[in-house]
């Protein structure tokens, strides 16, 4: 069976991927300890207006401007382009409040000032999608585990997510330790990536259910070492397909979803390497063996029966 | 062996197909720049002869129309481009004037065959075509508040009625009633009194050296129910404040308990919108009080338009803005603003009936507005929000009664026409129930909107052509049957997402873009099955027909838990999340469909029907 294919010594390197492994989330949880997430408006709540200018703008000029108008602790940040900037402003309320910005900023330029996006978040609202933001990522992780201590084994289970939870904790981590902005739509990238990581994981495991129930002689390591080398090239393929994605939404999408492609990108990477490393050296921990498989469900059986 | 698939499944699929072609084919029609006309009164209806009208306008003007349709309700008339749009609209505007709403909309050119069997574009999101969202919060306390001001005075009457005396009845700060009597038989009967007239209320008794209470609550069944009047309340007159503005297709949704999205697609002045939408104006008319009434039956409030003046007031209100029925600005003699109002049956009898004893004494109307100030405080190291809502109320006229007022009238007194405008609009949208708070606001200029399309489907273009080339290189004759699969899903998820009139927003591109790269792994997996089957010395058929169903459970339970990730990302998230995840679950759906059974019938139709001596995988 395993002849046919080149098999590679993956859990040689586990002892060397477990520590890279701690050593990343180390690193993680130090800046999210230390340094925090850069959480954007959806979650802090307050202010933005986003302008669009002619010409490239000069931040120091418009943070002094604003500053003379009476915007104290006003951020003001370049938004994709030199010409689009973005201003951040606390959290006090006022419907007129990107006017008043751009009539403050007007007065000292020469140039057309388009003001492109007004926003305000209330410090309530952004509270309740922090606490909503965690308690969904915590309920997918755990109904995942239940679907797949249902469909696998609970060792299976444990195994996907300690790898979902690894790929989450450095995604957040690579953001922390950046400071990229942190907003709604990273928040749904990194709850894709729990799927994309999840599925990585699930073919693994699949495969690796698959042996162990067909190769008899051989032991748990050298199963995985198969298992993982038989997948390995879908493995490669898929994830290349999506990286290709999203590289393309990263450099075309736009300003918007920049931080999303970030996540991703990070995710799909991350989660490659985890559902090779990660969940299946977690099983080897568990002192996964045949025996945690036995007696086989009557699964190949089952699968041609549901065959469309 | 030979691969073939059973006729029914091969006609299963062209139907899938073909239904999926129909109902994504409405988005390849582009939208008509449009306006949008209807009545804001039954009465001023939009028929023929004025349709008439505003064509000759427009043409008097030299504004070229595409095309003018009539519904029952409301006329639409299509523009090539945006800018005789814009032009369009201010023309007819000030020919139709104020009866009439004029919206600017973008209007699908679905034909009409396609309209007929439930076939649309999909909705564009606010970050996509412009707009404004607006998240508003209900004052629940206030609209409980409101409520047990009336069970006060209807508790008293009753006591008096049945001669039981009582001392005071107070508000405690915990949002209960505080009657106080001088002894306790005389509470007890009350108690038992209260307690077979209101199951509303839940009553304790409290005996101390001050007095003997007794302190009413309210269920909890009752309060929800109050809220719960509130909202649906503020809902209707929210949605009626919105069509008076004049924007197409709004949305005035409840989101949890107390909580209601606005959203107008295509506004940009967001301040204007805001004082319409959040305004609990309201009035009230109230006879000024005799020179000699006694304090405790009088109120004093200063004018509106002369900071110091006061008048003193009657606490008695003969009717507020709840009794009109319609509202006009129009311009009096001289040429100053002043609002028609037209009151219904009741308010006409009360009206009537109040200024018939009162003709020569002076009638005042109160302006009612509720506010609040937003106080920022540092409660442990946090920053806190606390509003302290506050009523305020200003005479805006007080004027003498020359004769007995019917149920039509007029209010003069106002500063300038936009005023009047106003007042005339909230008047006949209804006060809100309680008042709301603006808690989210986010307004997407029309130009970012645009932009935002444009990167969005240039990186669905560039990512799609990317993976397609992809597969390709890798696979060969397998890799174009899966990009011709992945065509199909990408056509399916479209279909789907227009049957279902789900709103497309950016993060949904994105979760677009995801689900094109993801759809592949199914193909993926499949062939790497296939190929592993020919190491394993299988012949080409049997490797092809093993391929597919080895794979299936792997896909599945893959697919499927991506599924439960994607449901929880959807029920819990809001706006955008929602959007991305929308795309991301119909995505997964569709893939699986195409990847399995379609690609599978393509590879029959391609390798089933003849005996292979190898396969080039």
């Amino acid at each position: 069976m395993s002849g046919h294919i080149k098999v590679y010594n993956f859990m040689g390197l586990r002892k060397l991927a477990t520590i890279f492994s701690l050593l990343l989330l180390l690193v993680s949880i130090g800046s999210l300890a230390t340094r925090g997430l850069n959480l954007g408006l959806d979650f802090t709540g307050g202010s933005l207006v986003e302008l669009g200018y002619e010409k490239e703008a000069n931040l120091n000029d418009i943070r002094s401007q604003l500053e003379g108008a009476g915007f104290d602790g006003a951020v003001v940040q370049t938004f994709g382009a030199p010409t689009d900037i973005l201003i951040r402003l606390g959290s006090d309320h006022d419907p007129k409040l990107g006017d008043k910005v751009l009539a403050a900023l007007q007065q000292g330029d020469d140039q057309n000032i388009e003001l492109r996006r007004n926003e305000f978040v209330g410090a309530q609202v952004g509270e309740e999608l922090r606490e909503q933001g965690g308690l969904g990522m915590l309920l997918a992780l755990f109904m995942i585990m239940l679907y797949v201590a249902f469909r696998f084994q609970f060792k299976f289970s444990v195994g996907a997510v300690v790898a979902l939870g690894h790929d989450v904790l450095i995604v957040v981590g690579f953001f922390s330790l950046f400071q990229i902005e942190f907003d709604l739509t990273v928040l749904a990238a990194v709850l894709a990536v729990i799927g994309y990581s999840l599925n990585d994981t699930i073919v693994v495991a699949d495969r690796i259910r698959e042996n162990f129930r067909k190769l008899r002689k051989e032991s748990s390591m050298e199963i995985m070492n198969i298992s993982l080398s038989q997948t390995l090239s879908r493995t490669l393929i898929t994830s290349v397909t999506t990286l290709l994605v999203l590289v393309a939404l990263a450099v075309f999408g736009g300003e918007m979803i920049h931080g999303f492609a970030i996540a991703l990108l990070v995710g799909v990477t991350v989660g490659t390497y985890s559902s090779i490393y990660v969940a299946a050296n977690a099983l080897i921990m568990m002192g996964i063996c045949k025996e945690d498989l036995i007696p086989p469900p009557k699964d190949d059986q089952e699968a041609v029966d549901e065959l469309p | 062996m030979l691969n073939r698939y059973p006729l029914w499944k091969n006609l299963l699929i062209i139907f899938v197909l073909l239904i999926g072609a129909l109902y994504a084919s409405p988005n390849l029609y582009p939208e008509d720049y449009a306006v949008q006309l209807s009545g804001n009164r039954d009465i001023h209806q939009v028929d023929q002869p004025l349709m008439d009208t505003v064509t000759s306008a427009l043409k008097r003007e030299g504004l070229i129309y595409k095309e003018v349709e009539l519904t029952s309700k409301s006329g639409l008339i299509r523009f090539a481009d945006g800018e005789t749009q814009l032009k369009a609209k201010q023309v007819i505007s000030t020919v139709l004037g104020d009866n009439y709403v004029v919206a600017l909309n973008l209007a699908p050119t679905t034909p009409e065959w396609l309209e007929n069997i439930g076939a649309g574009p999909m909705k564009l999101g606010l970050d996509l075509r412009g707009g404004v969202h607006f998240l508003l919060e209900v004052d629940m306390a206030t609209a409980v508040a409101q409520r047990l001001d009336v069970y006060v005075s209807e508790i008293k009457v009753k006591l008096r009625e049945d001669k039981l005396r009582y001392r005071s009845v107070t508000h405690r700060e915990d949002g209960s009633l505080e009657v106080k009597f001088a002894d306790a038989a005389v509470r007890d009967k009350a108690q038992s009194l209260v307690r077979k007239d209101y199951t509303e209320f839940l009553l304790q008794t409290e005996d101390t050296d001050k007095g003997n209470f007794l302190i009413v609550t309210l269920t909890e069944q009752t309060t929800r129910a109050i809220e719960d009047y509130a909202i649906k309340q503020n809902l209707t007159t929210l949605r009626n404040r919105v069509n008076e503005l004049g924007v197409a297709e709004p949305l005035v949704q409840r989101q949890g308990r107390n909580r209601i999205v606005v959203q107008l697609p295509g506004v940009q002045d967001a301040a204007a919108a805001k004082r319409i939408i959040g305004k609990t104006a309201n009035l009230e008319f109230r006879l000024e009080a005799k020179p000699d009434a006694s304090r405790g039956l009088t109120d004093t409030y200063e004018f509106r338009n002369e900071p110091g003046r006061r008048g003193v007031l009657e606490k008695d209100i003969i009717i507020t803005g709840s009794s009109v029925s319609n509202a006009q600005s129009t311009f009096d003699e001289n040429g100053q603003p002043q609002v028609s109002i037209t009151l219904d049956s009741k308010g006409g009898q009360l009206m009537g009936r109040t200024t018939r004893n009162a003709i020569k004494r002076r009638m005042a109307v109160l302006f009612v507005e509720h506010k609040a100030r937003t106080l920022i405080e540092t409660v442990d190291g946090e920053q806190v929000e606390r509003r302290i809502p506050y009523v305020e109320k200003k005479i805006i006229s007080l004027a003498t009664i020359q004769s007995v007022l019917g149920s039509s009238f007029r209010i003069t007194g106002l500063d300038g026409g936009g005023e009047s405008s106003e007042l005339a609009l909230l008047l006949r949208a209804g006060a809100l129930a309680a008042p709301v708070y603006f808690v989210e606001e986010r307004t997407v200029g029309p130009s970012l909107g645009a932009e935002n399309i444009a990167q969005g489907v240039t990186s669905v273009q560039i990512g799609f052509a990317l993976v397609l080339i992809f597969m390709l290189a890798i696979y060969r004759v397998f890799g174009l049957l899966a990009n011709i699969a992945l065509c199909i899903n990408l056509m399916l998820l479209v279909a789907v997402m227009s049957l279902l009139s789900a709103t497309l927003t950016l993060p949904g591109i994105a979760g677009i873009v995801l689900t094109v790269g993801m759809a592949v792994d199914a193909n993926v997996l499949i062939f790497a099955r296939i190929k592993e089957e020919l190491k394993n010395g299988l012949p080409p058929q049997s490797a092809i027909s093993a391929g597919f169903d080895r794979a299936f459970t792997t896909i599945f339970d893959a697919n499927i838990t991506t599924l439960i990730a994607a449901v929880i990302l959807f029920s819990m998230g809001t706006g955008p999340v929602k959007g991305f995840a929308i795309t991301l679950s119909v995505g997964i759906v569709t893939s699986m469909f195409t990847a399995i059974l379609v690609t599978r019938a393509l590879v029959n139709l391609t390798y089933g029907n003849r005996q292979l001596k190898s396969l080039s995988i």
